[in-house]
């Protein structure tokens, strides 16, 4: 008896070295290949599972879950429109970030408009970090600790919708500052200045939780200024 | 360089996207200011430390409703596809 064809998670893990075959699996479902396109779903689903979790929040698995349905619904739909000038995977993560934004923004009553840019940031007011320690422990042992998942969870949460979704999209899923900026419509400019706030308000509230109190430094923000002979270096 | 002007290029250090000139500015900046290294320290541990926990997989109650949506939208965009809504179809990947 043949096999279902299984939509469950990979036993490894994401596959790597996937842009290449996820072009050919969506250049072969194009042509009307079911199967083809089952198997690029099964490559891409957790990770727009995972974009969905860290959008909406971590509690949030029904509308997470309908996050990941209506994005390949909608793939299936617009499958002629994706030019491949990103990776599918880009393509793909875009739709669903969409699709999670339009909850958020429903429950907020905030306007149904594109993502909005702000011409207003730079990196002129960027926050100065102001608890600085080492950590206590390495990241990948501190991930294994239910409570520091929680705490970076909550801390992610917490994110302005405008800086979690930048984070999220570049930091976690790993696209390249033009990809995030053309999922959502801002320059790599703005990219640039709203990862960065992103990044310092995360490290400043992870490593008050995580940093050793004993290591604590007192930062200069003014350190550098009167040795203009180290500008030049 | 100063620690504001570390704190502007922090991106293009983080990401490795910095210009050979730029990064030896940088290391410049960092050999003589022990404050900013560990910052650019700590921003290297919160990144992994998300890359690291990125653990959602799929419900599996959840799976075979969406194969059936999936199905259901290929036949309406695809109906000489062949597939069913009923059968399973072996994997061919």
């Amino acid at each position: 008896m043949a096999s279902a064809v299984s939509l469950s998670n990979s036993p490894s893990g994401p596959v790597e070295d996937g842009p290449a075959e996820e072009l050919r699996l969506f250049r072969q479902a194009r042509t009307g290949d079911f199967l083809a396109f089952e198997g690029l779903v099964w490559r891409l689903q957790n990770r727009v599972h995972a974009l969905a979790l860290r959008i909406l929040g971590p509690s949030r698995t029904h509308d997470a879950e309908d996050v990941v349905q209506q994005t390949f619904l909608g793939m299936i739909e617009h499958l002629e429109d994706f030019r491949e000038e990103s990776t599918v995977a880009a393509w793909v993560l875009r739709i669903a970030a969409n699709h999670a934004l339009k909850i958020l923004r429903r429950e907020r009553v905030l306007p149904m408009q594109p993502y909005e840019e702000s011409t207003q940031e730079s990196f002129a007011s960027l926050p100065h970090p102001s608890y600085i320690a080492r950590w206590r422990n390495d990241p990948a042992d501190l991930a294994q600790d239910a409570e520091v998942r929680q705490l970076v969870d909550k801390a992610l949460a917490e994110l302005d919708d405008n800086y979690r979704l930048i984070f999220v999209l570049r930091d976690i899923q790993g696209l390249s500052t033009e990809e995030t900026a053309h999922a959502l419509d801002l320059t790599p400019s703005n990219v640039k200045v709203r990862l960065m706030r992103a990044r310092l308000q995360l490290r400043e509230r992870l490593t008050r939780a995580l940093g050793d109190p004993a290591t604590r430094l007192i930062p200069d923000h003014h350190h550098g200024e009167d040795h203009p002979a180290e500008a030049s270096r | 360089m100063t620690c504001e002007e570390m704190l502007k290029a922090l991106n293009a250090v983080i990401d490795s996207e910095q210009a050979l000139s730029l990064y030896q500015e940088f290391a410049g900046h960092l050999e003589g200011c022990n404050p900013c290294q560990v910052v650019v320290d700590n921003l290297r541990n919160t990144i992994q430390l998300y890359q690291a926990g990125e653990h959602y997989p799929m419900p599996e109650a959840f799976q075979n409703r969406f194969r059936d949506a999936l199905k259901a939208k290929w036949l309406q965009k695809f109906p000489l596809s062949g597939i069913s809504l009923t059968e399973n179809h072996p994997k061919a990947l």
